[in-house]
């Protein structure tokens, strides 16, 4: 019992925290912020991931996860490359 | 499943919730773009290690074994946001600060990430002082 009003407040911290994120992109005013909150989404993003495989009980969550956490560091470190050199792959 | 683990999932669980919202928070309410930094890269990595090891005392006590995924998370989650954190502070430094507006390097004369030469042919052509 106890442990599915824990579930219930931990999703509805991350997904408060989803929204301060995309807030955070509507109004910022450099390009860095941008990227770091699209950074910060990510990382929340897994935890409400994580967090739906442990109320279903299933475990195939966890590969989406791993996913989506490689996806969101690879991008981060373009969109840093791309703000230093205007550039990708050179 | 027995109270106990119900009460220590719950609690990480709680306190990974707490760690995230407030991870997010500070990178609306700070102020300075490099105190920004800190509050998503420190706190929101807490916030879902908190999630990650509710998942692993779950896993342990609703199966009996001990499930490898969330420390895999775990180590990526640990190891990349130093690195974004990184590449996100040197862009800063580089698109909005100049050598003279950063606080002195001590002995070594200038930050790293301004002590490259401008172009291959303008390398500096007095020697370095290293030895």
């Amino acid at each position: 019992m106890i442990l599915t009003y824990a579930i219930f407040f931990a999703t509805g911290c991350f997904a408060i925290a989803l929204l301060l994120n995309l807030w955070k992109i509507a109004t910022a005013e450099g390009v860095g912020d941008r990227v770091l909150a699209l950074d910060t989404m990510v990382i929340n993003a897994i935890a409400l991931l994580i967090l739906y495989g442990l109320a279903n009980g299933t475990e195939i969550f966890f590969e989406a996860a791993m996913i989506v956490a490689m996806l969101g560091f690879v991008s981060t470190v373009a969109y840093a490359r791309f703000m230093l050199r205007g550039n990708i792959i050179e | 499943m027995s109270q106990i683990f119900e009460y220590l999932i719950a609690a990480a669980l709680v306190l990974g919730g707490i760690f995230g919202l407030v991870g997010s928070f500070g990178l609306v309410k700070l102020n300075d773009p490099m105190s920004r930094l800190h509050a998503p890269t420190k706190a929101t990595t807490l916030g879902v290690g908190g999630v990650l090891i509710a998942s692993m005392i779950h896993a342990i006590a609703s199966e009996g074994h001990l499930s490898w995924h969330e420390l895999l998370i775990t180590l990526f989650l640990f190891l990349t946001a130093p690195i974004t954190a990184n590449f996100i502070a040197k862009a800063h430094i580089h698109r909005h600060e100049t050598p003279q507006s950063l606080p002195p390097a001590g002995e070594d004369g200038l930050w790293a990430t301004h002590d490259v030469p401008a172009s291959p042919e303008a390398a500096p052509t007095a020697p370095l002082a290293r030895d």
